[in-house]
């Protein structure tokens, strides 16, 4: 028997388009409409079989498998809590909660992304907007760093350079487009301008532009790139509507990272002297902007916090994974809704090789050999509802459309938080 | 002369496919098995399209097929994924950031 659902809200990116019509067959989706590549993917490729725990890479029961777990934490001296972005930010909120009962570092997958942004945003603060603002206002689009037709590909279609909005009504005849970056891309080849500049000089050109708004001039190029380009792209800035700077992982992985992000943000402050102009982050998962909402609401911060000491502390550079891996202050891992093992480099990777870990994920999304703990939840989205935030931090409610086969990140966390032993 | 190149990695949309057949799995790891360097760099290096180049990092090295691309000259693209992170070190500059864009990386024909 077939059943189709209208607007599903897609959760591979941070845009969580909400229009996707799926099909589907029994007890599999047959037909995706409207999503990009990349989420008719999620869709098409999902297995929503029943699928059983493994432990020590033998199958067993739920409960078997839950006792492990339960055993590993209670075990660890230093556990961490990885991931988080994929999950729904009811699990989310438990993984917090499991997190200061075990007095656990927990760190989600911001802490390889835009956790720059996080620490720019707590320093300079963040002129912002939603995707609807920028729909039916923004005259002028940067985007710097970031590659949307690849990585977020209908974020033009449905939210900025292609998009009718209420005050732009000709789409992309009413906007100017302007990309930035160190190499050309597909979304640079569309842009009306295109800055290259060279790595790791992102600091600098921020600045240059910055002395530019403020009425200074420039005495020469600023590496590579001619003061002319600059001098176009301010008086493009000072003379729009409504600007919208949105930026990638050009910012935050380079060179100056967080500082880079501070020098946008202190830009995009200036020019509201001048006109609106807001920033933001084009974000990766589909729920990585809701980890940073809810660890920042639980706990103060947006990632890396460890509950070690009793209360909430931050600690880049100390408790962000890469280097609690790297350096072996983790003895047991959680992962949840994340695969480390293909994202970080081989020397804090190869460290979960080390420690007993537990693997909760999506069936097919976690199977490492390693993992200590395999337990294949359901997905959010597909066959689970929760709670998503968009890129510009709108909380969104994802649809189940498939029957659940496997229990959900929060019945397990729950169950989790009810067999640990208080630190 | 030593050849240091600055090392990028990043997202394409076969990348993310092959994440949705599953981190390691065949179509993911051709997906992201692979250098893209600038047609002059090749030339400069003696390495035709396809063949063949060590990469070598701080980190750590991986041999991968090099293919020309239009990139400026002195960087290296690699899609985000295992081979990419063989050379990214696992130095975050107090903040928790690797050097997923930005990691020197020298190229050796094989």
């Amino acid at each position: 028997m077939s059943q189709v659902f209208e607007n599903v809200v897609c959760k591979f990116c941070g845009c969580l388009c909400d229009d996707i019509t799926v099909e589907v067959e029994d007890t599999h989706i047959s037909k995706v409409k409207k999503a990009c590549p990349n989420g008719r993917g999620m869709f098409l490729d999902y297995d929503s079989s029943y699928s059983k725990p493994f432990v020590d890479g033998k199958e067993a029961s739920w409960d078997e498998a839950i006792a492990a777990s339960v055993d590993i934490l209670n075990k660890a001296d230093s556990p961490l809590i990885y991931g988080l972005s994929s999950t729904s930010s009811e699990a989310q909120r438990k993984a917090v909660e499991l997190a200061d009962i075990l007095g656990a570092v927990i760190d989600s997958t911001s802490s390889v992304c835009h956790f720059p942004t996080s620490l720019a945003f707590q320093a300079i603060g963040e002129v912002t907007c939603t995707l609807g603002e920028v729909k039916d206002r923004a005259d002028l689009l940067i985007f710097w760093g970031c590659n949307p037709l690849v990585s977020h590909i209908r974020h033009f279609t449905r939210y900025s350079a292609n998009a009718k909005g209420r005050y732009i009504k000709n789409g992309r005849k009413g906007r100017t487009v302007v990309v930035v970056d160190v190499r050309p891309t597909p979304t640079s080849k569309v842009a009306d301008l295109f800055i290259q500049i060279k790595p790791g000089t992102d600091y600098e050109v921020l600045t240059s532009l910055r002395a530019l708004v403020n009425g200074k001039e420039l005495e020469k190029d600023v590496d590579g790139v001619a003061t002319e380009d600059l001098e176009k792209l301010v008086d493009l800035m000072k003379g729009c509507n409504y600007g919208v700077a949105s930026f990638g992982m050009g910012l935050t992985m380079s060179a100056g990272r967080q500082y880079n992000v501070g020098e946008l943000f202190t830009l995009v402050v200036e020019l509201n002297k001048f006109t609106r102009f807001s920033a933001m982050p084009m974000r990766g998962h589909g729920n990585v902007a809701g980890a940073d909402q809810v660890l920042s609401w639980l706990s103060g911060y947006p990632t890396a916090v460890s509950f070690a000491c009793g209360v909430p502390q931050i600690g880049p550079g100390e408790f962000t994974s890469v280097d609690m891996l790297a350096n072996g202050a983790a003895d047991a891992a959680l992962i949840l809704a994340s695969n480390p093992g293909a994202h970080f480099p081989y020397a804090a990777a190869k460290q979960l090789n080390k420690i007993p870990t537990i693997y909760m994920a999506p069936a097919g999304d976690c199977k490492p050999e390693s993992a200590t703990v395999v337990l294949p939840t359901a997905c959010y989205g597909i066959d689970a509802e929760g709670t998503a935030y968009r890129m510009d931090n709108v909380p969104i409610r994802l649809r189940s459309v498939l029957q659940k086969t496997r229990p959900t990140d929060e019945e397990i966390l729950l169950q989790f938080i009810k067999a640990v032993e208080k630190c | 002369m030593e050849d240091y190149f600055t090392l990028i990695s990043g997202r394409t949309k076969k990348q993310a496919a092959g994440l949705h057949k599953g981190p390691g799995s065949p179509e993911h790891l051709i997906a992201t098995s692979y250098v893209e360097i600038s047609d002059a760099d090749m030339t400069r290096l003696g390495v035709s399209d396809g063949e063949t180049v060590k990469l070598v990092s701080s980190a750590g090295f991986v041999e991968l097929k090099a293919f020309k691309a239009d990139l400026p000259d002195g960087l290296l693209f690699i899609p985000m994924g295992p081979a990419a992170n063989q050379l990214v070190s696992a130095e975050t500059f107090g903040v928790g950031m690797p050097s997923f864009k930005g990691q020197k990386v020298k190229v050796e024909p094989v």
